[in-house]
């Protein structure tokens, strides 16, 4: 089994290391990140990336995770050692959002577990403050 | 320390949302309980807030407005005068121009100038923000050595990134207030580079 980690979520899915790269089957890519491909095109619930021309993402089937992370435009950090990747934002993707100025939305436990999301105080001004004990 | 602030405020609309950089609740806890806080005080231990606002260091602040727009971008903020001795920032400035804004007396910035004030991330930086989400997703499942390689990565891709340089210690067993912090802090500002990056204050 390999994991793949996005969003705050690891999914455990089948997958051949070859090398340095990941490879996963239609089901697996699916299952680890929503990713399906049609005619050429990378699509999720909400939308479609097409390929670059002459790509032969999904092959026979095979998914190379690098190559789908790259057609994607999402950065990888990958361990084939550990079985591990973990799926991280695009810097653009982060750019378009913060340049909307419309402030993302998380959720996130207070220390007893108990979730809060930012967007429940609409309607009051926030003083969003990030610290730490270190 | 922003209770008393968010006491003398809370009637006129305006919450404190406080989230902890740190690599467990119990790290946190202490200064949570001490500061009793009755607004919002959450635990981040995978950095999804400084992923999502582009924060580097702690502490930091940012101001959204009713409509969840963002009128100020994250800035480095202290609370109180605690560290100024080290620092060099004080806190009184800061938080007048937040009472101004949260009373009303001024506006926030304008969207052209909150856009211009607010750092984008890179792709290193989200490089390597991915590097830190796998090291600290393998330490939290016990395979603190597998982690390490990608914790040094982080680093190197972002050096300016401290959630990641010395928020990583606490969960590599490095002391954050140690040597091992104190030799990157003086190999960092050796090289010119602030450790702390305030925006200038044009709303003073």
């Amino acid at each position: 089994m390999f994991t793949v980690i996005e969003q705050g979520r690891a999914s455990e899915v089948q997958a051949r290391v070859d090398g340095g790269r990941v490879l996963l089957s239609a089901d697996a890519l699916r299952a680890a990140l929503g990713w399906e491909l049609h005619e050429g095109t990378l699509c999720n619930d909400t939308m479609c990336v097409p390929l670059p021309a002459g790509s032969r993402l999904g092959e026979g089937g095979v998914f190379d995770l690098g190559e789908v992370a790259a057609a994607l435009d999402r950065p990888l950090a990958l361990d084939v050692d550990a079985r591990a990747a973990f799926v991280g934002t695009s810097a653009g993707e982060r750019a378009q959002a913060l340049g909307s100025l419309l402030a993302p939305d998380f959720t996130l436990p207070d220390l007893a577990g108990r979730p809060h999301t930012l967007s429940s105080h609409r309607g009051k001004k926030i003083l969003l403050v990030a610290w730490a004990s270190w | 320390m922003w209770q008393a602030l968010y006491e003398e405020l809370r009637e006129r609309h305006f919450v404190v949302i406080a989230v902890a950089l740190d690599k467990s609740a119990e790290d946190a806890r202490p200064w949570i309980e001490k500061a009793a806080p009755t607004y919002p005080a959450l635990i981040d231990t995978q950095h999804v807030v400084a992923d999502l606002y582009n924060v580097v260091n702690v502490p930091t602040a940012l101001w959204i407005d009713e409509r969840g727009r963002i009128v100020r971008p994250n800035d480095v903020v202290f609370g109180s005068d605690t560290f100024k001795h080290i620092t060099n920032l004080e806190s009184a400035r800061p938080l007048a121009a937040l009472r101004a804004w949260v009373r009303g007396d001024t506006a926030g910035f304008a969207p052209a100038e909150a856009r211009a004030l607010q750092t984008l991330p890179t792709a290193l930086d989200q490089q390597a923000r991915a590097e830190f989400g796998l090291a600290e997703w393998l330490a939290r499942h016990g395979r603190r050595d597998a982690a390490e390689p990608h914790f040094v990565s982080a680093g190197e891709l972002a050096p300016h990134d401290f959630t990641i340089r010395r928020g990583s210690m606490p969960i590599r067993g490095l002391d954050p207030m140690g040597p091992p912090f104190r030799e990157m802090l003086q190999t960092w500002v050796g090289g010119g580079r602030p450790y702390y990056r305030p925006l200038p204050d044009t709303r003073g």
